[in-house]
This record gives C-alpha cells, sequence and structure tokens, in this order.
C-alpha cells in the first residue's frame, strides 16, 4: 500500500491527518471565544455537543487522526534518524531560511501530546467522559474560571499554545507541500498564509486562557 | 601582493567503508588566499606524501563546478560556507588566518565511505537508472522546433536540469533525505511535453527506488535547498509530491 511503503505516501498521510486536525482547532478556537462573548452561549455549546452521538463519532474520528499522525510521526522520526547514518557531523551548523521549527516537530509534537493529557484531564474527563458513563457532567464555564484562575495552570496552557505555534507555523505550509499545492510564486504565499493560521488559532485559544486568568485575579 | 593565511585542519580519516574513522588535526602555514580549497588540500597532500604519510583521499574532477565530483562537508556545510557554489569553488579567501576547518565526508545511510573524505554516490545513478530518462526509439530525430515549449516551462526545466547530482542535498537533510534531486530529476523531464508521456511511470520507479536505496522521508526544513550548489527550487519537491500522488490515484 502506498500510504505506508512510500515516502511520498507516508507524508500524504501526515498531511491529510495534520492538516484535518487544523481545521479542527480553527472549529475549537472559534467555539472557545464564545466564552469570552457569551458565557451562556458557551453552556449552550457545552450541552449541545455533549455525549450526543455526532459529537462521539467527532470525537472518535480525532481519536483516529490523532493517533495515526503520532505512530507515523514516530515511525518516519525512527526512519529518518536512520537514514542519517551511524556516523552524525561533528560540526552542525543551521542553514539560512531554515525554520526551528521544521527540525524540531516531533519535539514541539511531544510537548502538544503532554499539553493534550493535562487539557483532556481537566475538560474532557469532567465533561463528555462522565456524560458518557451516564453521570452529570461538569459545567463548562465552571471549569474555564476555575482551571484558569490559578496561575500555574494558565501558564502551563500559554507554553503549550506556545508549541503549537511554532508546530503549525511549519505544519500548515508543510501539508500543502506535501499534497504537491506548491510552486516558486506560492512558496511565500502559503508560507505566510501558514503563520496567519498558526497566530489566529493560537490568539483565539490564548485570549480566553488570558481573559478568565484577568478574571481570576480581579474576582 | 599576495596573501597567505596559516589554518588549523580537521580532517576525517578512515582506512576502509568498515574501519573506524576519527578525525586527524594537521597544520598548514603560508596558504595563499587565492588557492581554492581542494589545491589548499593538494598543498596538504604534497607535504603528507613527503613526510612519507598517506595522502587525505578526496572526490573532484572538473574543478569548475559542473562535474558534481567534489564532496565536502566543510564547518557544518556541504560545499562549505559559502552559497550556491561547489567545493571546488570554494576559495580560501573565504576563510581568516588561524581558522580551524573542519573537513567531513557526506554522511547518509545511502552514501557509504569510501575511504576518508570519499563517498559512494552510486545511489544517485541507480535512482537515474530506474527511470530519469525519456525512452526513444533510433530514427530520424525530429526538429527541435516541432514542438512548441512555453518559455515559462523551458526555464522551469532548464533550472531543475542545473543539479549536477552532487549529494549535497541528502548530505545537509538532517533525514538523509533524496528528495531535492528525485525531484529535480523527475521535474526536468515532467516539464516538457517529450517527458511527460512517461512521467507517472518515471516517478513511481524513481521514487520507489530512492525509498528502497535507504533514502530519509523529506520533513520540508528546506535545507537541501538552501545548500544546493546550483540553488535548484524547494518547489520542485512539491512538484514530485503532485506527481507522485497523481499518479498512485490514477492506478
Amino acid at each position: 500500500m502506498w500510504l505506508f511503503n512510500s515516502s511520498v505516501g507516508r507524508k500524504f498521510v501526515m498531511s491529510i491527518t495534520g492538516a484535518s486536525l487544523v481545521l479542527f482547532l480553527l472549529f475549537h478556537a472559534s467555539m472557545n471565544l464564545v466564552a469570552i462573548i457569551s458565557p451562556e452561549g458557551y453552556e449552550w455549546i457545552c450541552e449541545m455537543l455533549g455525549a450526543n452521538w455526532y459529537a462521539l463519532v467527532g470525537t472518535a474520528g480525532l481519536g483516529f487522526l490523532v493517533f495515526v499522525h503520532i505512530v507515523y510521526a514516530f515511525i518516519l522520526s525512527i526512519q529518518n534518524y536512520r537514514a542519517r547514518g551511524t556516523e552524525r557531523y561533528a560540526v552542525v551548523e543551521r542553514q539560512d531560511g531554515v525554520e526551528w521549527a521544521s527540525k524540531n516537530m516531533l519535539a514541539l509534537g511531544l510537548i502538544i501530546v503532554l499539553g493534550l493529557c493535562m487539557h483532556l484531564a481537566h475538560f474532557w474527563a469532567k465533561m463528555q467522559l462522565v456524560e458518557i458513563l451516564g453521570e452529570e457532567p461538569a459545567s463548562g464555564m465552571e471549569l474555564i474560571r476555575m482551571t484558569f484562575s490559578k496561575w500555574y495552570w494558565a501558564a502551563l496552557y500559554m507554553v503549550w499554545l506556545g508549541a503549537l505555534w511554532f508546530h503549525l507555523t511549519h505544519g500548515v505550509w508543510s501539508a500543502l507541500h506535501s499534497l504537491g499545492l506548491n510552486n516558486n510564486i506560492w512558496m511565500p504565499r502559503i508560507k505566510c498564509l501558514s503563520n496567519i493560521v498558526a497566530t489566529l488559532v493560537v490568539l483565539m485559544f490564548a485570549s480566553v486562557v488570558v481573559y478568565y486568568f484577568c478574571m481570576g485575579c480581579c474576582a | 601582493m599576495e596573501k597567505t593565511i596559516n589554518i588549523t585542519l580537521k580532517v576525517w580519516r578512515q582506512a576502509g567503508p568498515k574501519a573506524k574513522g576519527g578525525f586527524e588535526t594537521y597544520q598548514l602555514d603560508n596558504i595563499s588566499t587565492d588557492s581554492s580549497f581542494l589545491e589548499m588540500l593538494d598543498v596538504l597532500n604534497e607535504k603528507l606524501v613527503s613526510e612519507r604519510k598517506e595522502p587525505v583521499v578526496f572526490d573532484h574532477d572538473c574543478r569548475e563546478g559542473i562535474c558534481g565530483m567534489c564532496s565536502l562537508y566543510i564547518n557544518g556545510h556541504p560545499h562549505g560556507p559559502d552559497s550556491a557554489i561547489t567545493t571546488c569553488q570554494l576559495h580560501m579567501r573565504k576563510f581568516k588566518n588561524g581558522d580551524t576547518i573542519t573537513v567531513e565526508p557526506w554522511r547518509s545511510n545511502a552514501f557509504p565511505v569510501i575511504k576518508d573524505l570519499m563517498v559512494d554516490r552510486r545511489a544517485y545513478d541507480k535512482i537515474m537508472q530506474a527511470g530519469g530518462f525519456v525512452s526513444v526509439n533510433t530514427g530520424g530525430v525530429p526538429d527541435a522546433n516541432a514542438i512548441p515549449i512555453p518559455k515559462k516551462d523551458a526555464d522551469e526545466a532548464m533550472d531543475a536540469a542545473s543539479c549536477i547530482g552532487c549529494g549535497a542535498c541528502a548530505a545537509a537533510c538532517k533525514n538523509g533525505s533524496a528528495m531535492l534531486f528525485v525531484a529535480a530529476k523527475v521535474s526536468q523531464l515532467a516539464l516538457l511535453p517529450q517527458g511527460k508521456v512517461e512521467a507517472a511511470r518515471r516517478v513511481k520507479a524513481m521514487l520507489g527506488k530512492m525509498d528502497e536505496l535507504g533514502f530519509g522521508n523529506c520533513t520540508n526544513t528546506g535545507a537541501c535547498a538552501a545548500e544546493c550548489p546550483k540553488s535548484v527550487s524547494l518547489s520542485n519537491i512539491a512538484r514530485l509530491n503532485r506527481e507522485y500522488i497523481c499518479a498512485k490515484f490514477k492506478d
């Protein structure tokens, strides 16, 4: 199967799963913004999604995407490490125009996974998971207020979002490039698009953290 | 008046493919800044021969930047710190008096060291043999102008064709990937009507061979294009991806 056996096929899988996850992030981030604009609206969204069949199908799909993206990341990293050979260069200099993020996607990805575990424990485990188990879910707004009023959680979420920003600045344009959607004219454009998408996603998420941290401080 | 510099060289010495290698340090005095890097190595080798020591083995041929034979990893850069040139076009005026210069061979699983700084780059030949050509029946040669080709396509094909197959892309890549080379060789033909006919077969064969030979997977860091002595563009890799994915979907 070429999606597994060929290098371009493996990149294709990374791009498709990665790009789908970016779309999810945009969806998730715009949902979060509602928490600032209208707390009641946010509660309504939490209730509407809850453990309904479409939310469960979506969650399962997301889990699958994340799983494939991570498994492929490790397979690719191991293969690439081997391809470099047993002897490593004694002197390694950085090249002009090579992004730092592009060389550290796995490390950034690991930080994102750790952050994801923290996030799932904070929110998902107390909301959708308990609802699946047939109990009353916690209030989304209450969780947001509780979590982000603690400075250490707010700080950890910001670090997590920072790693996500670096991951996306390379990830978005790289996904398009791997799908073949690039040429000399579009290269600067999709790199710019990549920065815009990464910044937009991170700003939307971060605004909620900062807003409720400040609210916590004032209260 | 001619300027000279004194330098310290740290050169990778390795007796054979299986032998354990290591760095040897050499002191060279009064090296003319007008000499090329390879001429400096010639001076070193003459010195070594006169001392009845074994000279350093390194690849070189045309010494004018077109054959793609010279292949040294100098101070952390394939073909040295200058951009868009091969090692033979690198001059000693790029270095300062008292500099320590580290010289290593290309390091990639698919490019095993033969001796010292010389590596086996036949992997690239094998990729070319797998499909990097246009099949022609012998017979009358058609007129070159019989097929109109847009100037833009012709230029882009020519830029891709400027690849000399030196291996700097795979040497620079943190993943040991040969994608820029394969992309250039696929692009130079895929862009032209004569090459389009066999484009799908070619891209599948060449990429399959690349994977089989143990090159890594491209992660679009762009180190290859940054170090390429012929400035082959990274967007060729997008074309390779496009050609390959389309070919596979058509199957």
